[in-house]
């Protein structure tokens, strides 16, 4: 079969048919994957959540989960509490935060709060920093990260030693380090503001 | 044409990476592990056979003077859809790859073979070349990120041998370009080119 000639209807039919078949296919894959790229999503967060709070002895965790959106005291995006009771005692609440501050920029994580303000874990949610240096912050890839579990708010500094905290800095990943003692901070400073003005008592 | 020898022609005689020196973005942003560069090979081997397969086929209908245009909306839903079903169905992958599968859209690779081979030869060749490239670019890109990954983490698709940090140089940017270096002429030399 011979080429087809390149003059103009041959040229705009040819593009709108191959571009109309590309949109149709691709919206047809995207519909397909929507549910599980959400559902993925969704349960990362709520295995977080089950993450960083504190353990109870059945590990049934908690039997209602207050969720409330919060200003921060630094920073302008809100952040996310998630109040965790168990027979209408609060059982810790898992703070999700972010940081602009890391290498790439933005970074969140998941923290852990007891109801006396310490912290019980703290995991990573999404990140971009540099493969093998800043990716230390993840929980699988190394156990720097563990320095937070069971973190004493009220003796200890949530910033690095070298700024004068008590957090240890990552070789090489000064920076992404920094950011996140800083998402931790900005969990912990706004959960302190939401505990002193009670708010806590209005949500539930 | 002779299928093996466009098989061979893939993975040695015209390496993309090693010979061809094709798709280097990719190939220097990702391999900071083996399986980060494995993990990339394979989405960027079902782009080419998937992207090869449909040109091939549709190579008659499209005149030439918009065949790149075409060629490249071929390309791009490819790596879209890739890019979906890696992030629903594979998340560990989607996360260690992130930002470089859209990035398979202006890789060079796809498109010259586009251009180069399935345009030109039928169904059949055409998804054979596809097939090769891929491969050859993920052996390239394996090999490269299991040397760095060796060097700057002292383990090898995530088994550390050697407690240690390892040689930080490698991990980053500089380390992709000192490895591709070597990798090229210790490749070369092999198979007596140069």
């Amino acid at each position: 079969m011979a080429k087809k000639e390149s003059n103009f209807v041959n040229m705009v039919t040819t593009l709108a048919i191959v571009t109309a078949v590309a949109a149709f296919t691709l919206s047809m894959v995207y519909n397909l994957t929507a549910g599980p790229i959400e559902e993925g999503r969704i349960a990362r967060q709520q295995e977080a959540i089950r993450y960083v709070l504190p353990p109870t002895e059945e590990m049934t965790e908690f039997d209602k989960l207050v969720t409330k959106k919060f200003l921060p005291v630094t920073g302008s995006d809100s952040i996310t509490f998630n109040f965790a009771y168990v027979d209408g005692e609060l059982l810790g609440i898992a703070v999700e935060t972010y940081t602009m501050r890391g290498w790439e920029g933005f970074i969140s994580a998941m923290v852990g709060f007891y109801p006396d303000k310490n912290i019980v874990d703290v995991v990573h949610l999404e990140h971009s920093e540099t493969p093998g240096l800043g990716d230390k912050i993840e929980k699988g890839r190394d156990d720097w990260s563990n320095q937070f579990r069971d973190f004493n708010t009220s003796e200890k500094e949530l910033r690095l030693k070298g700024d004068g905290g008590d957090v240890d800095g990552i070789t090489a990943a000064t920076i992404t380090a920094r950011a996140y003692a800083d998402a931790i901070e900005r969990a912990y400073l706004t959960l302190k503001e939401v505990f002193d003005e009670k708010y806590l008592t209005l949500e539930y | 044409m002779n299928k093996l020898k466009i098989i061979s022609k893939g993975l040695i005689k015209e390496n993309p990476v090693f010979v061809l020196l094709l798709g280097l973005c990719p190939v220097l942003g990702v391999t900071t592990s083996a399986f980060n560069g494995f993990g990339m090979g394979m989405v960027t081997t079902f782009v080419l056979f998937m992207s090869n397969l449909v040109v091939s086929l549709i190579k008659n209908f499209i005149p030439a003077k918009v065949r790149i245009p075409s060629y490249i909306v071929v390309i791009a839903s490819f790596v879209t859809i890739s890019e979906l079903v890696v992030e629903a169905f594979m998340p560990d992958l989607f996360e260690a790859l992130g930002l470089f599968i859209p990035l398979i859209v202006v890789n060079c690779l796809v498109l010259g073979r586009s251009e180069a081979f399935a345009s030109k030869n039928d169904v059949f060749s055409s998804v054979t070349d596809g097939f090769a490239m891929g491969l050859g670019f993920t052996f390239a890109l394996t090999a490269l990120g299991g040397l760095r990954e060796l060097l700057g983490a002292y383990s090898l698709f995530g088994y550390s041998f050697i407690e240690g940090d390892g040689m930080l140089v490698f991990v980053l940017a500089p380390g992709a370009f000192i490895g591709l270096g070597y990798l090229t002429a210790i490749f070369l030399k092999l198979i007596g080119d140069r």
